[in-house]
C-alpha cells in the first residue's frame, strides 16, 4: 500500500533550507532579499555612478561582505542544527520506547492489532490534550489480517476519503476491497501524534502523510517573526534619511544657482549636469550615499551577533538545565531575545506544560476521618507497602494510621477500598507472576485503583461477569451485574455486584455535588464532615470524587434489571431511558468517603505563575481539555483563587470558553472565536484577571493568540509541549517548547525550549529583561553616535556648498563602525547588567518598562537623535571656530581640509568611547579592553594610514599622508578635541545625575541600595493558600468503556 | 563509530552547560554609579580647568599682533580687469600702503586670505592625481582631474585637475620704509613654509635629467602662465611639483574662507628681531580673479604663540564652557541639598 504516498507528501519531516551544494546561491538569494541587504545593495550602485558617487565603493563594500560572511556562516550553523534535529525526528518514527509506546509519524487507517476485535488503545494529549485513553477499532474484515505480514502486503484495499483538512475529530472515507465497500469513520483512524497505548502492535495503512496530516495541517503557517523594535527602527530611520536628503539637496540647488554660478569659472560643471535642479537631484543620491551611516550595515550585524550571544547566555545558563532529563535551555530562533523582555500575554497549554500528566491518590476521607498528610508539610518516611508483593512501587503514602485502620479491620475502610478495587473500568493483565500491569483509561482511575491495589484490595482480572479481586492476601471472585456507566451529565459511574456469599451491592463514586444529593438521608451528618473534607481537599487543589454504596435486595435488583433491559432494547432515545434506569437505582445511598487525586503540577509552576502575574503578565491557560479539570488546575495553581468570585463561563459552538473575572460580570450566551464577537471576547477576556479557555482546538488556539496580538498590540509568548500547541506556537510572537517529554514537535516549532515549566521565570524576568535592557542601550547608544557620527556631514553642507563633501576620510567613514567603534558598544550589548539576577526575579517591577516599551521608543530615538545632534553639532562647530582664519603653532595649515578631518575624526573617537563609558553600568574585563583597545587601534591605524610607505604604494587611495603627524602634534588640535568632549559629556552627566536624584526608578534604588549593601523591602507578596469550598469533579473519562467490558470485545 | 561515541561520552558526560563566569553571566564586574560626591567634584574641577584654560588661550591669543588688508577692495582697477578673462595676459600691479604701530616681533608670517572660494567643494577637491603628483608616470584621463586632465590635441596637463588649475598666483612683495624716501624690500623665505611631509614624501617631480625634460610630453594648466617647472626658476628644490607656494595650495582648505602661508620673514638686518613699527606698502601683480566669483583677497601679516594664531573662539569657548559648568555645579549641588531635605521630611 505504498502507491498513496506518491500522490501526497512524503513523510520526512523538513525544517533545514540548504544541503552543501544549494548552500551559497540560496542563501545569497535569501540574504538579498532581506530589506536592509538590498538597500545596501542598492547604495552600493549608486557608488559606482560617478556623478553621485561620494563615497568610494569600498566603504560600502568593505561591510557589506563581512556582513555576508558573518550571516552566511550564522545560518550554516543554524541550519546544521536543524539537520541534526531533522534526523533525530525522523529516525525516531519505528523506535519504540519502553516497550508500549508508539508515536505515529502519519495518519493511519487501522488495519488490526493485538488486541481482540482489533482494538487499538491509543492517547491523544499531543493533539488535543485530553490525558484519558482513546478506543479505536479496525474493520471487522481488516481485523482479521491479523499480524500476518504476508496478507498485509498483500492487502490491496482503495480508500476514497476526504482531502487533507484541520478536523481532528471527523472523518469521512469509504475502503474498495474485494469488491466490497466499508464506510470509514474517525473511530477507524490513527492521527498523527497519538501515542500507541497497551496495545503490542497494529498495522494501518497510510491514508495521510507529512504535512497533509491532520496535526501538520492543524500547526498553521510559519511565519518570519520579527521584533517590534525591528519595524520602528526601518520607519524612523529611513524617513529620516530622506528628510535630510532632502534639505540638502535643496541646498545644493540654491547654491548652484546662487554661489556655484561665479566659481564655475574654476570648477566647471560635468557634461551630464546642466542645471541646479539636477544638480539638486543628484547631490540627494550623493547624501543618501553619506547619511546611510545612521543606519549602517554594521548595526544590523551587532544586532545580530548580539541577539546570538543572548541566546548563547541562555544556552549556557546552569539553572536552566534540568538534570532529571539532561536538557539544557535552548533557543532556536536567535532573533527574538529582546522580546522576551517585553511580554504581556502568556498563553499555556495544560496537560504536560503546567501539569505533569499523573495523578496520585493523596488523601482521603473514611467514615468522617481524613488520612494522607501534606508531603510538603511533614518529611513524613512514607508508608511501606512490602507486606504486599503486589504493591506498586511507585506508589507513596503519608499516613500510617489508614495501614493500621486495614490491618484492625475497619469495616468501612475495607469497603472503601473495595469499591475502588471494583468499581471502574480498568483493564488487568498479569504479565508474569507477580507483575500485574493496569490499562487505564483515565490516570484518576489508574491512581485510585493502584491506590487500592496498594492498601491491599488488588484488582487482579475481570471477564464481561466477574471481577477477580485478592482482598488481602484472600482472592474473591465478584459477579458484575452491571455497570452504570459513566457520562458528562451523571457525572458518576456504579457497578452492581454480587458478592461469593449473595449479597447484592452497589458501588458509586462520582462528583460530591451529584453524589450527594442521592445520599440516604441518615447520611446528613456524615455529610456534613465529609463535605468539609471535600472543601479541605479543594483548597488544595486536589481533585475529589465522593464514594457511596448500596445494598440491594435480590428482589429490587430483579425488578430494576427488567427495567434496565428494557431500556437497552429501546430503539429510540435508549440513552434516555437508560439514564433514567441508572437514576432509579442510584438512590437512598450510603456514603463512604471521599477520595483526594493530585494532578501532580510540574516543579515550581505556583511559584512562576506568581512572579510572573507580579510582573504584570497575562497568563492564559489554552487546553483542549474538560472544563472542570482545567479549572481544578486553575485553582491548584493559584491562578484562580476565592476572592475571584465572579466566575463565568462562556459556551460556544465552536468549543468552551471559561473565563474569571473579578471585576465585572458579562452573561455572554454565545462567543464565537470567529465572527463579529471577537471584539467583544477579547474586550471581556481581558478585563479577567485570569483566562482558561477549555475544550478549544489546536486551531483556536492559535486564533486566540492571533485575536489578541491583533486588538491589544502586546507582545505574546505561547508555551507547550505537545503537537496540539504547534499552531499556537508558531502564532504567537514567541514560542516555547516544552522539551524532554514524549513529542519533539513543539519543540521543532518553538523559538526556545527547555524542560520545565518554571524556567519560563528565569527566561523572561532574568533573560528576557537582560536582553531588552541590552538592546535598547545598545540601540540608543548606537544610533547616538551614528547621528553624531553622520551629521557632521550636514553641517558640513553648509559650507561645502552642499557638494556631499564628506568631512572624514574615506577610510575612517569605512572603518569607524566596523572597528573603532564597534567593540565597546558590543561588549556593552553583550555584558552589561543593570541589576544582577537574584534582583531581577525577586523584584517583578523590574520587568515593567519592557512591557511598556519604554527603554527604546519613538520618544527615546529622538533623544538618542537629539542627543546625536548636539555631539555632532559641538564636534562640527568647535574646530570650525577654533581654525576659523588661523594657523598653527607653526604658522603653517592647520584649517586644511584633511587637518580638519582629522581633528574631528580624533574627538568622534574619544568623545564617544567616554559616552560608552558612561552608559557601561558593568564593567568586566571585556569592556575595559574593548574601550581602551578601540582607542589604541584608532590611533594605530591612523598612523599607519597616513604613513610615508603605504602612501607610496597607492597615493590615489592614502592621500592623508604625514597628517597625523602634523595635526597631532598641534596644541590647540588637541584643545580643540579636549573641549569638545567636555562640551559633548557634561550635559549628558548632568541630565542623568538629575534624572537618578529626582526621579529614580526601581533599578537606580537597587543600585544604590546595593551600594550601601541595603536590602530593599522585598516585593514579592506571598502566595496564600485559599481554603474554599469548591465542587472538583476528577473524572478525566470517556463515556462508553462500561459497555465495552460487558460486550467482552476487550477481553 | 564505536570508538567515537564513547570518546565523547567521556569527554561529555552530560549536556550541563559549563560553570563558568563568562558563561554564567557572573563575570566580575566594576559598577559604577553617579553619585553626587564624584559628579559634583568632577563638575567643579572640570569647570574650574576650563576656565584657567581659556583665560590662559585669550590672554595668549591676544599678544598676537596681526594685520589683515583686503586689496581686492583696494585694488578695484585691477580687480575690474581681471573679471574679464580675455585680459589674461595684461599684467596688473597694484600698491597698498599701511602702517605697522606696534613692533612685530619673532616669527611674521605673510598669509594670503581667500574668502568665499570653495576649495572644498567635493568635485573641486577631488580634481587632482596624487599619482601625477607623486611623479608617476600615469595616466591622467583615468584620474579625477577631468575637465583639467588633456588639450583637445592630446596634450596632457602637468599638474592636471581643478585645483591646481586654480592655483594662487599673485605675487606680493613688502617694502619698508625707513624714511619718506628710501624704501627697502623686506627678506622672505619663499620655502619652508609646508609641511615636510608634503615636500618630501607627497610631492616629487618626475624623473629626468633636468626638469624640462621631465615635464616634456606635457603642459600647463589652461589657467597658468608659466609651467610647472619654471614655478621657482631660482631654487631647483622649490620648483615643479615640490614647489612650497603649489604644495600649499594643493592642501585644500577645510572652509570657504581660509588663510595661506605665503612667505615667512627672513630675519636679516633691520628684520632680525622682527618688522619693525612703521610705514610699509605692498606691492602686488594682481593675477588672481575673485571679484567674478564675489571673493576676497587679503592679505595677512601675523606672528604666532603656542596656541596657534590671533583666534579668540578657543579661549572664549574655554571660558564659556568652565564658567557654564561651574555654575552648572552649584545648581546641580543646590537641587540635591533641596531633594535630600525632602526625603528626609517623608521619611519622618
Amino acid at each position: 500500500f505504498l502507491y498513496k504516498f506518491r500522490f501526497f507528501s512524503n513523510n520526512r519531516i523538513k525544517t533545514s533550507k540548504y544541503n552543501i551544494l544549494t548552500f551559497l546561491p540560496v542563501n545569497l538569494f535569501e540574504q538579498f532579499q532581506r530589506v536592509a541587504n538590498a538597500y545596501f545593495l542598492f547604495l552600493l550602485i549608486l557608488q559606482l555612478i560617478p556623478e553621485i558617487s561620494s563615497l568610494s565603493w569600498f566603504t560600502t563594500i568593505v561591510p557589506l561582505m563581512v556582513v555576508f560572511t558573518i550571516t552566511a556562516v550564522k545560518d550554516a550553523t543554524d541550519d546544521c542544527f536543524r539537520h541534526k534535529s531533522d534526523n533525530q525526528v525522523n529516525n525516531r518514527q519505528a523506535e519504540n520506547i519502553f516497550n508500549i509506546i508508539f508515536f505515529l509519524q502519519a495518519d493511519l487507517l487501522l488495519l488490526s492489532s493485538s488486541e481482540p476485535h482489533g482494538l487499538c488503545y491509543i492517547e491523544t494529549a499531543e493533539l488535543d490534550g485530553e490525558t484519558n485513553l482513546k478506543v479505536r477499532q479496525a474493520l471487522p474484515v481488516t481485523s482479521e489480517l491479523g499480524p500476518d505480514i504476508r496478507r498485509l502486503a498483500e492487502f490491496d484495499g482503495v480508500v476514497v476519503c476526504e482531502p487533507p483538512n484541520n478536523k481532528l475529530d471527523k472523518f469521512t472515507g469509504v475502503l474498495f476491497w474485494k469488491d466490497n465497500r466499508y464506510s470509514l469513520n474517525n473511530e477507524k483512524v490513527l492521527l498523527r501524534g497519538c501515542v500507541l497505548r497497551n496495545t503490542d502492535w497494529c498495522f494501518g495503512m497510510v491514508i495521510f502523510a507529512g504535512p497533509d496530516t491532520k496535526l501538520m495541517q492543524n500547526s498553521g503557517r510559519t511565519k518570519f517573526k520579527r521584533t517590534s523594535i525591528d519595524r520602528l527602527m526601518n520607519t524612523l530611520i529611513f524617513g529620516f534619511l530622506v528628510c535630510m536628503g532632502i534639505i540638502l539637496a535643496i541646498g545644493n540647488s540654491i547654491w548652484e544657482h546662487q554661489v556655484g554660478a561665479h566659481f564655475r569659472i574654476y570648477l566647471f560643471w560635468n557634461e551630464v549636469v546642466n542645471s541646479s535642479v539636477f544638480s539638486g537631484f543628484l547631490t540627494f543620491w550623493s547624501y543618501i550615499i553619506i547619511l546611510n551611516s545612521v543606519v549602517p550595515i554594521s548595526l544590523y550585524v551587532s544586532v545580530e551577533v548580539i541577539r546570538l550571544g543572548h541566546s548563547y547566555f541562555i544556552n549556557w545558563d546552569r539553572k536552566m538545565y534540568c538534570p532529571q532529563k539532561d536538557t539544557p535551555a535552548e533557543v532556536r530562533t536567535t532573533t527574538l531575545n529582546e522580546e522576551l523582555g517585553q511580554i504581556e500575554y502568556i498563553f499555556s497549554d495544560k496537560t504536560g506544560t503546567i501539569t505533569q500528566n499523573i495523578m496520585t491518590f493523596n488523601k482521603c476521607s473514611i467514615n468522617g476521618k481524613t488520612y494522607g498528610k501534606s508531603v510538603f508539610i511533614n518529611k513524613t518516611v512514607p508508608v511501606d507497602f512490602s507486606f504486599n508483593p503486589l504493591a506498586d512501587r511507585k506508589f507513596q503514602f503519608y499516613d500510617h494510621s489508614l495501614i493500621e485502620s486495614i490491618k484492625l479491620g475497619d469495616a468501612m475502610v475495607h469497603e472503601f477500598f473495595r469499591l475502588l478495587s471494583l468499581c471502574h473500568t480498568v483493564m488487568s493483565e498479569e504479565k508474569n507472576a507477580g507483575e500485574l500491569i493496569y490499562q487505564v483509561q483515565s490516570p484518576d482511575e489508574g491512581a485510585l485503583v493502584t491506590a487500592a491495589r496498594n492498601f491491599g484490595f488488588i484488582f487482579k482480572s475481570r471477564t464481561p461477569e466477574t471481577i477477580t479481586v485478592e482482598e488481602m492476601g484472600k482472592l474473591v471472585t465478584y459477579q458484575l451485574l452491571a455497570i452504570l456507566d459513566f457520562n458528562n451529565i451523571r457525572k458518576r459511574m456504579s457497578v452492581i455486584v454480587q458478592t461469593p456469599d449473595g449479597q447484592i451491592k452497589l458501588y458509586c463514586k462520582g462528583a460530591d455535588t451529584i453524589l450527594f444529593e442521592r445520599l440516604h438521608p441518615s447520611n446528613e451528618e456524615l455529610m456534613s464532615l465529609t463535605s468539609d473534607h471535600l472543601e479541605e481537599f479543594a483548597g488544595e487543589g486536589l481533585r475529589t470524587l465522593a464514594l457511596a454504596y448500596k445494598n440491594l435486595t435480590e428482589e429490587h435488583f430483579k425488578e430494576w434489571f427488567k427495567i434496565l433491559q428494557e431500556a437497552n432494547t429501546s430503539v429510540d432515545s435508549r440513552n434516555d431511558y437508560l439514564a433514567a434506569a441508572y437514576e432509579e437505582i442510584e438512590k437512598d445511598m450510603m456514603l463512604l468517603g471521599a477520595t483526594a487525586i493530585e494532578d501532580k503540577l510540574q516543579e515550581g509552576v505556583t511559584e512562576t505563575i506568581a512572579s510572573l502575574s507580579l510582573a504584570n503578565i497575562k497568563i492564559w491557560v489554552l487546553t483542549g481539555d474538560k472544563q472542570e479539570t482545567a479549572m481544578n488546575i486553575g485553582y491548584s495553581c493559584h491562578m484562580l483563587t476565592d476572592t475571584m468570585n465572579e466566575i463565568f463561563i462562556v459556551a460556544s459552538h465552536t468549543g468552551m470558553e471559561n473565563q474569571d473575572s473579578d471585576r465585572e460580570y458579562f452573561a455572554l450566551q454565545a462567543l464565537a472565536l470567529e465572527g463579529d464577537l471577537e471584539n467583544e471576547f477579547v474586550e471581556v477576556a481581558c478585563m479577567c484577571k485570569t483566562v482558561i479557555c477549555c475544550r478549544v482546538t489546536p486551531l483556536q488556539k492559535a486564533q486566540v493568540v492571533e485575536l489578541v496580538k491583533k486588538h491589544r498590540k502586546a507582545v505574546t509568548l505561547a508555551i507547550g509541549d505537545g503537537a496540539n500547541d504547534i499552531s499556537m506556537i508558531k502564532s504567537a510572537h514567541i514560542g516555547i517548547g516544552i522539551s524532554g517529554e514524549e513529542g519533539m514537535q513543539a519543540v521543532l516549532a518553538s523559538d526556545y525550549s527547555f524542560a520545565q515549566f518554571r524556567y519560563l521565570k528565569r527566561l523572561l524576568l532574568v533573560h528576557g529583561r537582560w536582553s531588552y535592557f541590552r538592546m535598547c542601550k545598545f540601540l540608543c547608544y548606537f544610533f547616538y553616535k551614528n547621528f553624531a557620527f553622520t551629521l557632521v556631514h550636514f553641517w558640513f553642507g553648509f559650507f561645502c556648498g552642499f557638494s556631499a563633501q564628506t568631512v572624514y576620510d574615506q577610510w575612517f567613514i569605512t572603518l569607524f563602525n566596523i572597528v573603532y567603534a564597534s567593540l565597546p558598544v558590543l561588549a556593552m550589548g553583550l555584558f552589561d547588567q543593570d541589576v544582577n539576577e537574584q534582583n531581577s526575579m525577586d523584584y517583578a517591577k523590574l520587568y515593567e518598562p519592557g512591557q511598556l516599551n519604554l527603554l527604546f521608543n519613538k520618544r527615546k530615538f529622538f533623544i538618542c537623535i537629539a542627543h546625536g545632534l548636539y555631539t555632532s553639532f559641538a564636534l562640527f562647530f568647535i574646530p570650525y571656530g577654533a581654525f576659523y582664519n588661523t594657523a598653527g603653532e607653526d604658522g603653517k595649515h592647520i584649517a586644511d581640509y584633511q587637518s580638519f578631518a582629522v581633528t574631528v575624526a580624533t574627538s568622534l573617537v574619544i568623545v564617544v568611547s567616554v559616552q560608552i563609558a558612561l552608559d557601561t553600568s558593568y564593567w568586566t574585563a571585556i569592556n575595559r579592553f574593548f574601550i581602551l583597545g578601540s582607542i589604541a587601534v584608532y590611533f594605530a591605524i591612523l598612523f599607519t594610514m597616513h604613513s610615508d610607505g603605504i602612501f607610496v604604494i597607492f597615493p590615489n587611495h592614502f592621500p592623508f599622508v604625514g597628517n597625523a603627524r602634523n595635526s597631532l602634534s598641534q596644541i590647540s588640535v588637541w584643545l580643540v578635541i579636549l573641549l569638545t568632549t567636555v562640551v559633548s559629556v557634561m550635559p549628558v552627566i548632568t541630565f542623568q545625575f538629575l534624572k537618578e536624584d529626582l526621579n529614580p526608578t526601581l533599578t537606580d534604588q537597587l543600585q544604590k541600595a546595593r551600594r550601601k549593601q541595603k536590602p530593599l523591602q522585598n516585593y514579592m507578596r506571598r502566595v496564600y493558600r485559599t481554603n474554599s469550598r469548591r465542587s472538583a469533579y476528577a473524572f478525566s473519562h470517556q463515556e462508553g468503556f462500561g459497555e465495552l467490558i460487558t460486550s467482552g470485545k476487550n477481553m | 563509530m564505536k570508538n567515537k561515541n564513547s570518546q565523547g561520552a567521556q569527554e561529555c558526560p552530560s549536556r550541563c552547560p559549563d560553570n563558568s563566569a563568562f558563561k554564567q553571566q557572573k563575570l566580575p564586574a566594576w559598577k559604577p554609579k553617579l553619585t553626587a560626591p564624584s559628579v559634583l567634584s568632577s563638575f567643579f574641577t572640570i569647570g574650574v580647568f576650563c576656565l584657567l584654560m581659556g583665560i590662559c588661550i585669550i590672554l595668549s591669543a591676544r599678544s598676537v599682533k596681526e594685520i589683515q588688508i583686503n586689496y581686492s577692495d583696494i585694488c578695484l582697477s585691477c580687480s575690474k580687469l581681471r573679471e574679464n578673462s580675455s585680459n589674461w595676459d595684461k599684467e596688473c600691479n597694484c600698491s597698498v600702503h599701511f602702517t605697522l604701530q606696534e613692533n612685530m616681533l619673532g616669527d611674521v608670517f605673510m598669509y594670503y586670505r581667500l574668502q568665499n572660494f570653495y576649495q572644498n567643494h567635493r568635485r573641486y577637491a577631488l580634481s587632482r592625481s596624487d599619482a601625477q603628483l607623486l611623479g608617476q608616470d600615469v595616466n591622467i584621463e583615468n584620474s579625477n582631474c577631468a575637465p583639467f586632465t588633456t588639450y583637445p590635441n592630446g596634450t596632457p596637463m602637468a599638474p592636471c585637475g581643478a585645483i591646481a588649475n586654480s592655483m594662487f598666483n599673485d605675487s606680493i612683495q613688502l617694502s619698508y620704509h625707513l624714511n619718506s624716501y628710501t624704501a627697502i624690500q623686506v627678506p622672505w623665505l619663499k620655502s619652508g613654509n609646508s609641511w615636510w611631509s608634503d615636500k618630501n614624501v607627497k610631492f616629487r617631480n618626475p624623473t629626468s635629467y633636468n626638469l624640462s625634460s621631465a615635464f616634456a610630453g606635457t603642459t600647463r594648466p589652461p589657467y597658468w602662465q608659466k609651467p610647472a617647472y619654471l614655478l621657482d626658476e631660482e631654487d631647483e628644490r622649490n620648483n615643479g611639483y615640490i614647489n612650497d607656494d603649489f604644495i600649499i595650495w594643493m592642501r585644500v582648505s577645510a572652509f570657504p574662507t581660509f588663510r595661506n602661508l605665503y612667505r615667512r620673514l627672513h630675519h636679516t638686518n633691520q628684520f632680525a628681531d622682527g618688522l619693525p613699527a612703521g610705514n610699509y606698502t605692498f606691492h602686488i601683480t594682481y593675477n588672481f580673479p575673485v571679484t567674478r566669483l564675489k571673493g576676497k583677497k587679503q592679505v595677512v601679516l601675523s606672528t604666532i604663540t603656542w596656541s596657534g594664531g590671533s583666534n579668540l573662539f578657543l579661549g572664549i569657548a574655554y571660558t564659556v564652557s568652565g564658567a557654564v559648568t561651574v555654575l552648572a555645579g552649584f545648581i546641580i549641588t543646590a537641587i540635591h541639598l533641596k531633594l535630600r531635605k525632602k526625603k528626609t521630611y517623608f521619611q519622618r
